[in-house]
């Protein structure tokens, strides 16, 4: 555990040291606020449009849901960004140290290969939650100007927690097979892309391989948390997808020693 | 303190180091002395865990490097080739994150990390990031890194390599005054570094010890006779035949020298038979000119090269 915190720091202050965690966030809050502001306009168009049109009949004007038209699409989007930006922040989490040296000083030290694994994994989950954390003001602008369902919200944002878990755990896992940087963060993006798109295959797969497709797919899972539905299997999914890159990361760590040189 | 027996180590079909066996003594400075390639690293990488040997075993402190690998780890403080340094902290911040890696307790770890920069003097670049610094004292927090946890045990890979001789004093100063209270293997390539640091020598070559002795026996037994170098003036052949035929010469050899008449001698005779006097007594009988006689000592560094170069000699002798 103390080995763990440690470790834990140390990427942190390191990611706050170079400029790479401030590239990251302002790439991310450029193009999310650009999302935003792209998709609200639109919803407010359609809402002017529909109030004139209920105007002209002399209806009420009909109820329109902010979550379902803006933030769903919204989420969607930056998720997209994220597997973008995701490899970015795990790319250099072991390959940097095979790179460096490092390594050695880990490999010699007590401390356990999960330990360093699991501070390196967490280090990187908190600055993906404080990506996504820059977007709560989006929702407080929501909050001042309108009345959106605030249980769709924190559905989403928690989908988007556990997509990011699962996103770096491929990032981690793929940076263990290389002391390549860019190679690392570029089989992560095309990695994380297939899986994003896999569930596309479910049509045309047969009806068993479909559905499985259609389950690893990390889009369709996400949608449910969009559309403000937590179910338990979709969490256990995106929970025991990390899991499973995680243990692929732990097993490639384990047998590097064995196959230095 | 260190027993190391039968250690293999094969990349693939190629063995690095083959049955490599020896002991350190308690509070021992040992030089692990060999050419590029011999296998030093790969020793040294199988006694600090940080890869496990195809067979034989290694221990410290009665640990063994595979079973109980973590308690190995405690115990030892390791330096590898390329110092493992976190370039974008700052030497304090590097410091203090090793200490608690190398389980040192949160309330200690600022003390420790403030006397290891004494004791390296690295105190005043405590708060510059490491790429800042020169190549000096990135070796020295290296070496600050190793000693953070107080380990028992030192292992230093070519501690000095890539320093300028200023440096270099400076570094094996440092080591020596760390001996005794702390058992220290260091490996280099460079010959003067182990006489002057290291009270025994291990000489590895191809994978294989070659020689394992203190410095000053080492020397001794593998000069195994001793030199004497004349400069005689008259008949070569004459000159020659007799310095063979005189008791206790083993052999001569012939050099040429620029003056016209002038011939020199490199003669080899028994171990302690000191034959300057007789040698000279027969010179002048005979009437040539005797225009120069030293004694040659063989140096460290034509052990070295004497046991990597020519090795069936050294076990033959």
């Amino acid at each position: 555990m103390k080995n763990t915190l440690a470790v834990y720091n140390r990427e942190l202050r390191s990611y706050f040291s170079s400029p790479l965690a401030y590239a990251v966030m302002a790439g991310f809050f450029l193009i999310a606020g650009f999302f935003f502001y792209a998709i609200l306009t639109n919803f407010l168009n359609y809402a002017m449009r529909s109030e004139m049109q209920a105007q002209y009949y002399r209806m009420a004007p009909p109820p329109i849901n902010v979550n379902m038209i803006a933030l769903r699409p919204f989420f969607h989007n930056i998720a997209i960004v994220m597997v973008f930006a995701v490899p970015l922040i795990t790319m250099r989490l072991y390959a940097e140290e095979f790179r460096s040296g490092t390594i050695e000083l880990l490999l010699t030290s007590p401390i356990r290969n999960i330990e360093t694994l699991l501070g390196k994994y967490f280090s990187a989950v908190t600055l993906y939650a404080a990506l996504i954390a820059g977007t709560f003001v989006y929702q407080v602008l929501l909050f001042l100007y309108g009345k959106p369902e605030l249980g769709q919200i924190l559905s989403s944002y928690l989908g988007m927690l556990l997509l990011g878990g699962a996103f770096i755990s491929v990032g981690i896992f793929l940076s263990t097979l290389t002391d390549n940087q860019i190679v690392a963060g570029f089989l992560t993006i095309i990695l994380l892309l297939l899986f994003w798109v896999i569930g596309w295959a479910d049509e045309f797969a047969g009806p068993k391989l479909g559905a499985f497709l259609g389950y690893i797919s990390l889009l369709s899972h996400f949608d449910e948390f969009a559309k403000g539905v937590i179910d338990l299997k979709d969490i256990i999914l995106y929970l025991s997808f990390s899991v499973f890159f995680l243990f692929l990361t732990y097993v490639s760590l384990e047998s590097k020693r064995w196959r230095t040189r | 303190m260190i027993e190391i027996q039968n250690l293999t180590k094969y990349y693939g079909t190629k063995a690095a180091i083959r049955d490599v066996s020896f002991n350190v003594e308690k509070g021992e400075i040992l030089g692990f002395l060999g050419p590029n390639a011999a296998g030093k690293t790969t020793t040294m990488r199988i006694l600090t865990c940080y890869m496990p040997a195809t067979s034989g075993t290694a221990k410290i402190s009665g640990f063994d490097v595979f079973e109980n690998s973590m308690d190995v780890r405690k115990r030892i403080g390791y330096l590898p080739e390329n110092p493992p340094l976190y370039t974008d902290m700052t030497v304090e911040k590097y410091l203090e994150f090793v200490g608690l890696i190398k389980g040192i307790e949160h309330g200690q770890v600022r003390q420790r990390v403030s006397e290891v920069m004494e004791k390296t003097s690295i105190r005043p670049e405590a708060r510059r990031l490491i790429k800042h610094l020169s190549k000096g004292y990135k070796q020295r927090v290296g070496i600050a890194q190793a000693l953070i946890h107080n380990p028992a045990v030192l292992i230093l890979d070519e501690p000095t390599v890539g320093l300028d001789p200023k440096q270099i004093i400076e570094v094996r100063e440092l080591i020596k005054s760390l001996a005794g209270d702390h058992t220290i293997i260091l490996s280099t390539h460079i010959l003067p570094e182990v006489s002057m640091t290291c009270q025994r020598v291990i000489i590895i070559n191809e994978g294989s010890i070659v020689a394992s002795d203190t410095t000053e026996n080492l020397t001794r037994r593998l000069k195994g006779s001793e030199n004497i170098y004349v400069e005689v003036e008259g008949p070569a052949a004459q000159v020659e035949s007799k310095i063979k035929a005189m008791k206790g010469v083993t052999r001569t050899s012939r050099q040429k020298t620029s003056r016209p008449g002038v011939e020199g001698f490199s003669v080899e005779t028994e171990l302690k038979a000191d034959l300057r006097r007789d040698l000279a007594a027969l010179i002048i009988q005979q009437g040539w000119g005797l225009l120069e006689m030293r004694p040659v000592g063989m140096s460290l560094e034509d052990v070295f090269l004497h046991l990597t170069t020519k090795e069936e000699e050294v076990s033959a002798s």
